[in-house]
């Protein structure tokens, strides 16, 4: 008893310090996460899939892929898992912490940076560093995925005028022979900075025993 | 030339104005003084009838060619003349240059009531109590909170609920105990006739006055343009905590006369607390869903759809206010429920006249009730006593600070984002008291409490103190401490898409990591919306619609009306200036092939309908002048400017028509009855080029061929046809939308030539003319207004 404690606490510590969760909240995960994975090491892409209240999310897919794209590992490795283990699970889960009382600007800038990047990676599916017309509709296909006819074809029509936003914000003066290749990372951030994703992109995380306790927010 | 004669213009007007005033004023003290006097004038009447019968007996009067019979006019001439009055100073504050920018709007208004208040009384009548609370409160205060309550921006309400919950309710509570405990205490050491005041006087007026007030609070942050958040903060409390005032005044009100407070009674007090709230909530509620289910069945009587907005909400607070429940809180519920569902089903015509009806009566209102209240404090009974009076003023600020102070601290622990210290200050600055507290003092019965007019003075010292101090001085104060700002850019298409893909998103990662957050039950509830109940309360397909292609819709349509707006894409309008255009976007493909697709929504007959009308109504032409007017056809406003611009670029196209070769089946059309006849009327009758042809058209004439069909398409990119530019027209674009209403107009002038100006109701039989572009133009265009609008609100999930 005494030896695993203080392994598990020392893997934990680990954990902390990379990810920037709590003990208690990491805890919890690994407790959902042995829930996801039915005991094993790891999960799969079939266990996210299983999960009954993801069948109406209409992102479902992007979201399953992002947790096995190596790209939010932090590690500069491209391509995707087939199975992850807890350490990657947190990896993902850490960019929807909630920003801390204390934070300074350049904090700020950098939680938001990170997040975009994760958003960017969601929607860029070949890795090229743009986001094209193709990605962009699909993006918006998915989105729309849950309404029927209506929706497919107004996707293309609205994926359309976006990208026409993002070009005439980014690059506004264009000859008509120009092409628009994709969007950029930086033009990314541009069009999204009114959203303050640094406070909008986030949930809370348990901070004490779900089995104790009903509710307990995470206030750091 | 407009320079130069700009003085001398400036100094005319204000004469002018001034002159105006004055007449005006003379001309309402005369007729505001008679009605001081009405006994006797009546006496006067009949004894002049009895009199003139009299007479009659004895000669016959000669004919009065012209009498003057002012009783029978009065109420409504003077109420006219009031209303009047307050719209002309209105006119009159924002004619005369800096003064505006300086001192709000509230403070300007009072200072005419007092001027008007002491016109009245040199002219030795008596004035007139105005102020009546019966007035107040069924007529005055409702415009203001529906048009509040209608325009309410859910989404940051819903954020910071708890805050704003936080404030009003346990802000007031303490703001009512301390101030009234206090002053209490201070009328116990004085050795003077305040000994007498009881504790539950104190009590009853402490709650009276330590409600921030929604008009003032409206009035004055109107014209600062903080941040959105701040402003939801103070405005919601100011809204919330009528539950609040309402209870605790009836409370207080009740024991008064009864004497002993036991704890049964703070029982009471408290579920009565929850009953006036939640039962208000409740109220409004329901009656927003019966105007929702109404407005579905709406679309043969376009005319009185605004009528059904108002008149339920004005019902909800009616019957809110008979079982004593907040009247404010049930206007409120009333328009943010039915606000979704009402705008899906309404015309834009519809949408635009509630919007300009709530502001224009909500304006009037506000200016009234501040013209009022300066002329009430010159009439109304005072009595001046230093003591109550300053200690009054003093421990409103004092409690203010510190409840908000004290409320920040506890509430920064629940918050992501933290409440800064300037923000606890503006929030705290920003506390205004208003006509709410001066009217229910006036609804105090001078049996029951004797030192009435104490109160009333000390309120008014209140509301003028805050609206005079604080509201001068909030606006430098913001400069200072460099709050920030409103954001004044709107919601693009990018942001809206990645605002829903958040949505989801979170909501995903919530499930995953298996607990039940907030976003969770916003998304259940979401789709219960969507599922149940916008297919009750929507009428047709739009209740399928997916939130972001409504946006989608309206963005496209606030786009082309101000393209029309601007003369036909004469000039470019507003935000972006760009030369990008659909091709710079489209990937490359060979010359030969087609351009890119572009799919648009399938869009109902219904709406094409719909698109015709706004084409019709918004081009001018010299045929479509007003040729007959009558109550039950609505007719298309001629568009006055942009006909010699129209008839510029029609030459324009013309030409490039030329040049073009060859037909490009263009879109996915839905199959329409052709139309060929009607067009070819159309074009023969008109004499016109026969150059212009609808998408349809083309592809129709593949299969039928008509002689003077003809085939009009467009190969190369740059040639104008249909094709969407959102970012801004430039001239080559321009001319397509252009193209597209000019042929679509043709059509429909034809039609109208048979029919004489009536408006068809949306059949959609042989209506599938026109291109997909007007297909986007889902809502009948209406003259928007000089100014282009900001403040639009856009649609949002339920509970976004």
């Amino acid at each position: 008893m005494g030896t695993t404690q203080t392994r598990s606490e020392n893997k934990y510590d680990d954990l902390v310090t990379k990810t920037g969760f709590s003990p208690e909240q990491i805890k919890n995960l690994h407790k959902r996460f042995q829930q996801l994975s039915e005991n094993e090491e790891t999960i799969s892409k079939e266990h996210l899939h299983s999960i009954p209240a993801l069948a109406n999310n209409p992102i479902k897919k992007q979201i399953i892929d992002a947790f096995f794209d190596k790209r939010n590992q932090h590690q500069d490795e491209v391509g995707s898992f087939q199975e992850i283990g807890f350490e990657q699970f947190l990896m993902v889960l850490s960019h929807f912490r909630p920003p801390t009382l204390k934070m300074s600007e350049e904090d700020k800038a950098r939680i938001r940076k990170e997040k975009l990047r994760f958003l960017f990676n969601m929607h860029d599916t070949d890795n090229d560093g743009t986001i094209t017309l193709a990605e962009y509709r699909k993006v918006v296909e998915e989105l729309l995925s849950k309404s029927g006819t209506m929706g497919i074809e107004a996707a293309k029509a609205i994926a359309d005028a976006a990208m026409l936003g993002v070009a005439s914000t980014n690059v506004p003066h264009m000859k008509p022979d120009e092409f628009y290749e994709g969007i950029t990372f930086e033009h990314f951030e541009q069009i999204l900075k009114g959203l303050e994703m640094e406070t909008r992109m986030h949930i809370r995380f348990m901070d004490v025993n779900t089995t104790t306790m009903r509710c307990g927010k995470s206030t750091s | 030339m407009l320079s130069r004669s700009r003085p001398g213009k400036g100094v005319l007007e204000q004469a002018l104005l001034l002159l105006v005033v004055v007449v005006l004023l003379q001309g309402s003290v005369l007729p505001l003084g008679a009605v001081s006097s009405p006994d006797i004038s009546h006496q006067d009447r009949k004894d002049e009838h009895a009199v003139a019968i009299h007479s009659h007996n004895i000669t016959k009067k000669p004919f009065p060619v012209l009498s003057v019979d002012y009783q029978n006019i009065q109420t409504p001439f003077e109420i006219a003349l009031w209303v009047l009055l307050a719209s002309l100073m209105k006119l009159g504050f924002h004619l005369i240059p800096r003064l505006s920018s300086i001192v709000p709007e509230s403070c300007l208004l009072i200072v005419v009531g007092l001027l008007v208040g002491g016109f009245i009384r040199l002219a030795g009548e008596q004035v007139p109590p105005v102020l009546d609370s019966r007035l107040f409160f069924l007529c005055l205060l409702p415009p203001i909170i529906l048009d509040a309550g209608y325009f309410l921006p859910i989404r940051p309400f819903m954020e910071n609920v708890g805050t704003i919950l936080m404030f009003a309710v346990v802000g007031t509570l303490w703001n009512a105990f301390f101030i009234g405990g206090l002053l209490y205490a201070v009328c116990q050491i004085q050795p003077s006739e305040l000994n007498q005041l009881e504790l539950l006087h104190c009590l009853l007026f402490g709650s009276i006055i330590s409600a921030v007030d929604p008009v003032a609070v409206l009035a004055v942050f109107e014209e600062i343009h903080i941040n959105e958040l701040l402003h939801i903060l103070v405005f919601g409390e100011s809204l919330l905590n009528d539950a609040v005032t309402v209870v605790l005044y009836h409370l207080f009100e009740e024991f008064s006369g009864a004497g002993e407070v036991t704890v049964l009674d703070g029982f009471l007090g408290i579920i009565s607390f929850l009953v006036v709230a939640l039962g208000g909530v409740l109220v409004g509620a329901i009656y927003g869903i019966l105007a929702a289910f109404t407005s579905r069945f709406t679309s043969h009587t376009r005319v009185i759809e605004p009528l059904f907005v108002f008149l339920y909400s004005y019902m909800a607070y009616l019957s809110s206010e008979m079982f004593h429940l907040s009247g404010i809180m049930a206007l409120i519920s009333c328009g943010a429920v039915m606000r979704p569902y009402v705008e899906a089903n309404i015309s834009h015509k519809s949408h635009t006249t509630i919007k300009y009806f709530l502001k224009m009566w909500s304006s009037v209102s506000e200016t009234l009730i501040f013209i009022f209240l300066g002329v009430a404090t010159v009439d109304g009974p005072h009595a001046w006593n230093w003591t109550f009076v300053t200690v009054t003023v003093i421990l409103c600020l004092v409690a203010r600070v510190i409840g908000v102070v004290g409320l920040t601290f506890v509430i920064n622990k629940f918050r992501i984002v933290k409440l800064t210290t300037k923000d606890q200050f503006i929030v705290a600055y920003g506390g205004l008291r208003g006509a709410i507290a001066f009217s229910l003092c006036f609804l105090l019965k001078k049996e029951h409490f004797p030192k009435r007019e104490l109160f009333l003075t000390a309120i008014i010292t209140v509301i003028f103190f805050t609206v005079f101090v604080q509201g001068m001085t909030i606006k430098p104060l913001v400069e200072l401490l460099a709050v920030k700002k409103k954001q004044e850019a709107k919601r693009s298409i990018n942001e809206e898409i990645h605002t829903q893909f958040l949505d989801h998103l979170l909501t995903g990662i919530e499930d995953i990591c298996g607990h039940y957050g907030h976003h969770h039950w916003k998304d259940k509830l979401n789709r219960f919306n969507k599922k149940y109940v916008k297919k009750c309360l929507i009428a047709g397909e739009r209740s399928k619609e997916p939130q972001l292609i409504a946006f989608y819709h309206k963005m496209e349509m606030k786009q082309a009306i101000e393209l029309v707006e601007s003369g036909g894409g004469s000039k470019l309008p507003s935000a972006n200036p760009s030369t990008i255009s659909m091709q710079n976007i489209q990937p490359k493909k060979s010359a030969a092939a087609k351009p890119a697709e572009r799919a648009l929504p399938q869009l109902s007959k219904g709406r094409e309908e719909e698109i015709r009308k706004i084409l019709r109504g918004n081009l001018q032409r010299t045929r479509q002048r007003l040729r007959s007017y009558n109550r039950h056809t609505l007719v298309a406003d001629p568009y006055e400017d942009g006909l010699n611009n129209l008839l510029l670029k029609k030459q324009k196209v013309i030409e490039l028509e030329k040049k073009i070769k060859q037909m490009n089946t263009y879109l996915t059309v839905p199959a329409a009855p052709p139309d060929s006849p009607t067009m070819c009327r159309a074009r023969l009758a008109s004499g016109r080029d026969t150059d212009f042809k609808p998408a349809q058209q083309q592809k129709e004439d593949i299969m039928c061929p008509d002689p003077q069909a003809y085939s009009v398409k467009s190969t190369s990119d740059d040639l104008p046809t249909i094709q969407v530019d959102l970012a801004s027209p430039q001239s080559p674009d321009s001319v397509h939308l252009l193209d597209e209403f000019k042929k679509g107009e043709q059509k429909r002038q034809k039609e109208e030539e048979d029919q004489g100006l009536v408006m068809k109701a949306p059949t959609g039989v042989g209506d599938s003319d026109g291109s997909r572009d007007q297909q986007k133009l889902q809502r009948c265009l209406s003259d928007p207004g000089p100014k282009a609008e900001e403040e639009e609100e856009e649609d949002e999930p339920f509970l976004p």
